[in-house]
């Protein structure tokens, strides 16, 4: 019952500190939810990044990468956000449509598998899409040869999930025309759709499918976080599709010299070295002491497969038809 | 009705429900189609999706409604111990989030649930649960205990005198009483579970399989996020009103009219049953569907229940406070509606059951993004939403009771002068204390278990406990999420227990 005791000096503490708030100047990151949460990178990196700028670091959590966007786009020009960081590169094209976005000016060594150029949007992480199974299974070496086995997965629908999409724009990326037949040859073999990544991963662990749709990473959280080393992720021929998750400083921000400043702060290590254990996908600069114990397990696709944003953009309500038509059958 | 003798009550309060319905529901869709850039129309698959949402809707619905008759009637005339636990435990599904229901059926019905494990065991092929059987099944168990509740109430409403004038008379309870009173009450109880399907997403999808299962709802969650396309977000959901006018107006055809003579408020006695085994069957039976998946919730989530973080017992104190809150407006809306009576109210009362959820939430944020920070309003504009969408179900519990006792009482009432508060505290409220307990519970769990508009405003300091329990299973977090859903469940379901057990004292049911 000690807080109780502690409560009236706490509330005291409280009103001093919010006087001298008044003062520090905010900047306020549009983010997903997930990202924000206490178990997501939002806290280790609000206190890295208060210690250095003198300011106040306010995350506004807004559902997943799409609903962040669909919340920018309903904000438009009055937006209160300084920064907008969780979009990836199939939500870029109509994010830079918006003209909301200004250049971030950052001249990083990024640590990506492909090439890195565009002055809207800066990457803060990456990861490959995967099927992950469980060990022991006759994983497939191919979306092909899944499409050919009995084997049962869950997906995510592209039309409300991030990942579903990335799934959409791996099939399209790697089977072009032939998008339309590998979707009817997969169509025996997918459980259900589910609205997003969480369901889906849920009934997975559930035992409802054999494997799942989610990133070559996933593993690594039931390695580290878990001791479970049951979870693999299934290494494909086509090569895998990459999540590249960027942030844009915001055109008519009011903070202009502090959003400079975290987005510099992003690639720098004290926001670079929380990300792998907290948003379990890989860092966009490899933080000075590598990646953790755990992530050297997980497998490395021969070939890294992204469409650029315009690419993406375009071939999307293509990839969405065929998909509907071959899973409509 | 201006036959009628009716106490005088002001009439300001469900002018004011009224115009909160109206601004939540017709007021949000404007705000959306307001900022929509029109265009495009609806699409071929969009056609699709209403073809679909319409079939599902009405399959769910009638199999509902046709199974929940003889369980009320069971449950009508047959005494038994725990009884009373049983009904309320069986409205337990109705209030879970979605997600949290669809696990437990899955550990049921799913390809390693209980249900394939005792097919395997004789040598069956396992049955996918997946389909548009598998979405009228977990719409059904969704469902069916509440259409099992209405039709209950149905049962309970007619007074004790008729059976006794019946039995005297030797007369046909069921062709004299049972008949027109479900004439009454099945149009209804049809409309409210054709209109909860008729706006479903998750459950659509996930039990579906795939796209072919794509709702109306889901197009519009499309339009919103996946196009940005508000104006065919908008299109779709005035075609969501249409449908939902159609079957109100369908459902009002209809409906029966009583035309017996009122009673004294006794409790009922019954000499006309034989054959209890029949009964209890369709009693065990209910409660095995009912019971055994949400039993499957309890067993995942216990594990983990002492581990959890602190910020999910906040996040569940924010909920109370929110289906506290939630629940008295709704209440007081459904009275001040059911007192005033007539056509505007009866529309007005099932609105919000055709109301899409998202162009709610998107509609509402356009609102009041202007003025206000979103994250500083989330829990209020939660505890109205939820109130409002809570109405349909507390009117339909509440606006019976009340015509009954203005037809018995308010000629009584009238003559002897009384009005206002006074009439309502004397003579109403008494006499509806069943099904006010039943609205009010109905109204704080689906507040608890609603995670529809609270999602779009809040930020880290407004997290209710389903939106935490979301949070948890995005970051991989499955068996914490597990056991938040249990405490989501014994939360939603002691809100409702205590209202309804609050109602029920000293009533018969």
């Amino acid at each position: 019952m000690q807080k109780a005791t502690y409560l009236p000096l706490a509330a005291g503490f409280v009103l001093c500190a919010s006087g001298a708030m008044a003062q520090t100047p905010v900047l306020q990151v549009l983010t997903y939810d997930s990202f924000t949460s206490e178990w997501g990178p939002g806290p280790a990196i609000e206190a890295a990044f208060e210690a250095q700028c003198a300011c106040d670091l306010q995350f506004i959590g807004a559902g997943d990468g799409a609903a962040l966007l669909a919340r920018l786009q309903l904000e438009g020009p009055r937006t209160e956000a300084d920064i907008v960081l969780g979009l990836d590169t199939n939500l870029t094209a109509a994010a830079r449509d918006t003209g909301l976005f200004a250049p971030h000016g950052v001249n990083a060594a990024l640590d990506l598998p492909i090439a890195w150029d565009d002055a809207e949007f800066l990457p803060f992480d990456w990861g490959y899409f995967a099927f992950v199974g469980n060990a022991g299974v006759d994983a497939p070496a191919s979306l092909q040869a899944l499409a050919d086995s009995d084997l049962k997965i869950v997906i995510q629908d592209p039309r409300s999930s991030t990942p579903g999409l990335g799934l959409l724009m791996w099939v399209k990326t790697a089977y072009g025309d032939g998008a339309a037949a590998l979707w009817a040859d997969l169509a025996d073999n997918i459980v259900t759709v589910t609205p997003g990544w969480s369901e889906a991963y849920g009934m997975f662990l559930e035992g409802e499918a054999d494997a799942v749709l989610s990133y070559t990473t996933s593993p690594a959280y039931h390695l580290i976080a878990e001791e479970d080393d049951s979870k693999v992720a299934w290494a494909f021929d086509e090569g895998h599709y990459m999540q590249v998750e960027v942030a844009g400083k915001v055109a008519g921000t009011d903070q202009p010299g502090l959003a400079d400043q975290f987005m510099a702060f992003m690639v720098s290590e004290g926001f670079q070295s929380v990300i792998p254990t907290t948003n379990w996908m890989y860092p966009a600069v490899t933080p000075e002491g590598g990646l953790p114990a755990g992530f050297e397990t997980l497998v490395t696709p021969a070939k890294a497969l992204l469409l650029s944003p315009q690419e993406a953009a375009s071939v999307r309500d293509t990839a969405l038809d065929e998909w509907r038509t071959a899973l409509s059958q | 009705m201006a036959h009628r003798a009716v106490p005088i009550i002001p009439g300001w309060p469900s002018v004011a429900a009224a115009a909160l319905v109206l601004v939540l529901t017709f007021g949000t869709l404007g705000a959306v189609t307001w900022r929509a850039e029109w265009g495009s129309g609806l699409a071929t698959a969009d056609w699709a999706a209403i073809r679909f949402t319409v079939l599902q809707a009405l399959l769910s619905a009638a199999i509902s409604v046709v199974l929940a008759i003889p369980v009320a009637r069971a449950l009508a005339r047959r005494r038994f111990a725990g009884r009373r636990l049983l009904i309320t435990l069986l409205g337990a599904p109705f209030l879970l989030p979605v997600i949290v229901a669809v696990l437990g059926l899955l550990a049921v019905f799913g390809r390693g649930g209980i249900m394939n494990n005792g097919l395997a065991l004789f040598g069956f092929a396992p049955i996918s649960i997946f389909g548009l059987h598998g979405v009228v099944l977990a719409h059904v168990f969704f469902n069916l205990p509440l259409a099992v509740r209405f039709i209950l109430q149905g049962w309970l409403a007619i007074p004790a005198e008729r059976f006794q004038l019946a039995a005297s008379l030797n007369a046909p309870v069921g062709r004299l009483l049972e008949w027109p009173m479900l004439g009454r009450v099945v149009p209804g109880t049809f409309l409210v579970i054709f209109l909860i399907c008729l706006t479903s997403f998750a459950v659509a999808l996930t039990m579906g399989g795939g796209p072919r299962a794509t709702t109306v709802e889901l197009a519009i969650y499309q339009a919103l996020r996946f196009d940005f396309d508000l104006g065919r977000a908008a299109l779709l959901a005035c075609i969501q009103f249409a449908l939902c006018v159609g079957a109100a107006l369908l459902a009002w055809r209809v409906t029966g009219v009583d035309t017996l003579g009122p009673g004294l408020d006794r409790v009922v006695q019954r000499w006309d049953l034989a054959r209890p085994w029949a009964d209890y069957l369709m009693i065990a039976g209910a409660a095995l569907f009912l019971l055994l998946p949400l039993g499957m919730v309890v067993l995942r989530g216990l594990p983990g229940v002492f581990d959890l973080p602190a910020s999910i017992w906040w996040a569940a104190l924010r909920s109370i406070v929110v289906a506290i809150g939630s629940a008295a407006l709704c209440i007081a809306m459904s009275m001040a509606l059911a007192l005033r009576g007539g056509a505007v109210v009866a529309v007005v009362g099932v609105l919000p059951l055709a109301a899409s959820g998202l162009v709610v939430g998107t509609g509402a944020f356009l609102i009041v993004f202007p003025f206000v920070r979103p994250s500083d309003v989330a829990l209020l504009i939660t505890m109205l939403v939820n109130a409002t969408l809570a109405l349909p179900f507390a009117l339909r519990a509440i606006a019976p009771a009340v015509v009954q006792v203005v037809d018995d009482y308010g000629r009584l009432a009238a003559s002897l002068d009384l009005r206002g508060t006074d009439w309502l505290r004397l003579i109403v409220l008494p006499r509806i204390r069943r099904p006010l307990g039943f609205a009010a519970g109905v109204a704080a769990a689906l507040s608890m278990g609603d995670l529809g508009v609270v999602a779009l405003f809040a930020g880290q300091s407004e997290e209710t406990l389903p939106l935490a329990m979301y949070r948890l299973m995005g970051a991989y977090r499955m068996e914490a999420a597990a056991s938040a859903a249990l405490v989501l469940l014994v939360l939603s379901f002691a809100m409702f227990w205590i209202c309804d057990q609050g109602g029920r004292k000293n009533a018969d049911l």
